[in-house]
């Protein structure tokens, strides 16, 4: 029971970590980033050059993977769905785009890096081994340090300048903008910053898992379903998905194991169940 | 009148002069690429139909493959005729989208959208785990479309028989498409297609005044479902068989895309995305390994450029926008 336990609040924590780039990139844009996972992608694909192949620190090769998704991010915003917001009738079609741009990374990636599944040496060897709990010393770091970027993240939201000015975009455009602040700019950080996450926890499971460059679509999903169960658009919800979706893989798959395959039916049939019953997940707003 | 005239023509030179370009150049593949791109676009007309009413629907996958799986069981395991299973696989389909659409369809914006993404992929595993689909392994050897005899005249020629079945799936096809559009424009300029307008710009105000919302969003959500699940049952019965990745998130992806790119606001949007989108893909098939690469890099010059579809560029039709 503990070591399913350990291995959900693992799980939650990189998933939380997702989920919150897509939570934030909504809330500022009203969009909803098909390309989130692709993203992922590319950071754990950027790790694996700098740390796998060139040999540098991996804390360096995590910075790497954090630094070219923010611009990637910034770009986009700046150039794609900045204009296409502007010129559209419907806001539904940013979601074109954004399919769009979640193909293009994928030919992109498929393009660099190639089809094949990539690891990297282990960060710390061995293994943590107690009565109850059987778990590898670089799941436990991975997730330290996922958890300390989460928090990081709301502190970051909570206190400082830019994080005060997103919240207030994601509260009321409009009124943001009366207030003095510069939305373009503030959406365009806000994007870095989503895209930057999605990079980061790319970069730090490629040391667990490996990377392939057929994941993005799955994890995008993922990510869809952990927004949903904690409410589109909240910080605190985009948290509880994560950690609620990493509980119930590790919970499901050890006690379906029985039943053969059907762990994922399993969740997703709840989770339609649960969002008829409340349609705006745990924490959002009605209505999104 | 006019425009009656016009559909006549376009139907026409879609079910003669089509075969007869063919014929004279002998691409005979041609023929499996346009009843591809007419039966999807019937299924990409459903996902426009919630658009019309405000939804996004990523889930027409599911209805597609349920559609095919439907068709599939009800000819191999019970030996009805195809063309019974047809519509009774479009109304199996609407009749489970009007279960689940009733929770789900109180969902807006991106909330449904996600849903309905997911609901793609409950069936994909439904479609997996269930005995009666069996499993990953999908149905094949599914037999062709028999014959149709009214009081001992051939109306319907066995399929099996037929030199050029693909000549027969095409016009099949075709007409379907035909009929799908043409009710869909008729539903879109009938009153239940103003009171859906409403809808889709606002539903407190719609039903404020006493519009019925949730029987109207549950209908046209139906009829999508049902125009789905034809589209997934004919697939079926020309690839003679179905499998649980016959129709993923990536088709639900492709048809809401075809919406987009035909444009939300023109009826016959879908049928032109379908139509551009996959030529442009087969097209593209010489590219080699740059396919995708130029492929989306197209797609967002498109929705930079025109970003409320194609038929934005027609100058008529911006007038009588819908």
């Amino acid at each position: 029971m503990e070591q399913v336990v350990a291995n959900g609040v693992y799980l939650g924590a990189q998933y939380a970590l997702i989920a919150l780039g897509l939570t934030l990139i909504f809330s500022l844009m009203n969009v909803l980033n098909f390309a989130h996972g692709q993203m992922y992608v590319l950071g754990g694909f950027i790790t694996y050059l700098v740390y796998g192949r060139l040999g540098l620190p991996f804390v360096l090769a995590l910075f790497a993977s954090g630094a070219t998704l923010a611009i990637v991010g910034a770009l986009v915003e700046k150039l794609l769905f900045r204009s296409v917001i502007r010129r559209s009738l419907r806001e539904e079609s940013t979601m074109l785009l954004a399919a769009a741009i979640a193909f293009f990374l994928d030919a992109v990636i498929l393009l660099l890096f190639g089809e094949k599944e990539r690891g990297v040496p282990k960060i710390v060897n061995g293994v943590f081994i107690s009565d109850a709990l059987i778990m590898p010393y670089d799941r436990i770091l991975i997730g330290a340090l996922a958890l300390a970027f989460i928090l990081s993240f709301m502190l970051f939201m909570q206190y400082s300048k830019p994080g005060r000015a997103m919240r207030a975009l994601a509260q009321d455009r409009v009124a943001a903008q009366l207030m003095g602040v510069r939305v373009d700019r503030y959406s365009m950080i806000g994007f870095a910053l989503g895209a930057m996450l999605a990079g980061v926890v790319g970069g730090m499971l490629v040391v667990i898992t490996g990377v392939n460059s057929g994941i993005g679509g799955p994890i995008s999903i993922k990510a869809f379903m952990m927004v949903m169960i904690g409410g589109a658009g909240v910080v605190g919800g985009a948290i509880a998905g994560g950690f609620i979706l990493g509980m119930m893989e590790s919970v499901g798959l050890s006690v379906l194991h029985a039943y053969g395959d059907i762990t994922y039916l399993v969740i997703f049939t709840a989770l339609m169940v649960f969002l008829s019953l409340r349609p705006q997940g745990l924490m959002g707003k009605p209505w999104g | 009148m006019r425009k009656l005239g016009a559909a006549a023509a376009g139907l026409a030179v879609l079910l003669v002069g089509v075969p007869w370009a063919i014929a004279a150049t002998g691409r005979d593949d041609l023929y499996y690429t346009l009843t591809s791109v007419a039966l999807l676009s019937i299924a990409s007309a459903g996902v426009w139909l919630t658009f019309f009413i405000g939804r996004i629907n990523i889930g027409q996958g599911a209805y597609a493959l349920i559609g095919g799986y439907v068709a599939a069981i009800l000819v191999v395991d019970y030996g009805l005729s195809f063309w019974l299973t047809l519509p009774l696989a479009g109304l199996f389909c609407a009749a489970a989208s009007i279960l689940i659409g009733l929770p789900i369809l109180r969902l807006r914006g991106v909330y449904f959208a996600m849903v309905t993404l997911v609901l793609t992929e409950v069936v994909r595993l439904l479609a997996l785990a269930l005995p009666i689909t069996n499993g990953a392994s999908g149905m094949v050897n599914i037999p062709l479309p028999g014959a149709i005899r009214l009081f001992g005249i051939t109306i319907v020629p066995d399929f099996a028989k037929l030199r050029h079945p693909h000549l027969a799936f095409y016009i099949v096809s075709v007409l379907l498409m035909a009929l799908c559009f043409g009710g869909l424009y008729r539903l879109v300029h009938s009153r239940v297609g103003k009171l859906c307008r409403s809808l889709q710009q606002n539903e407190e105000l719609a039903s404020s005044i006493g519009v019925d919302i949730a029987w109207l969003r549950v209908l046209a959500y139906a009829v999508s479902s049902f125009l789905g699940g034809v589209g997934g049952a004919v697939f079926e019965a020309i690839s003679q068989s179905i499998y649980p990745s016959s129709f993923t998130v990536t088709d639900s992806v492709n048809f809401m895309l075809n919406c987009f790119l035909g444009g939300l606001g023109y009826v016959f949007g879908p049928m032109i995305g379908t139509f551009v989108l996959y030529f442009g893909w087969d097209l593209l098939f010489q590219t080699g390994e740059y396919q995708l690469l130029i492929y989306s890099t197209l797609l967002i010059a498109l929705m930079l450029f025109l970003p409320n579809g194609l038929l934005s560029l027609l100058p008529v039709a911006r007038q009588s926008e819908t």
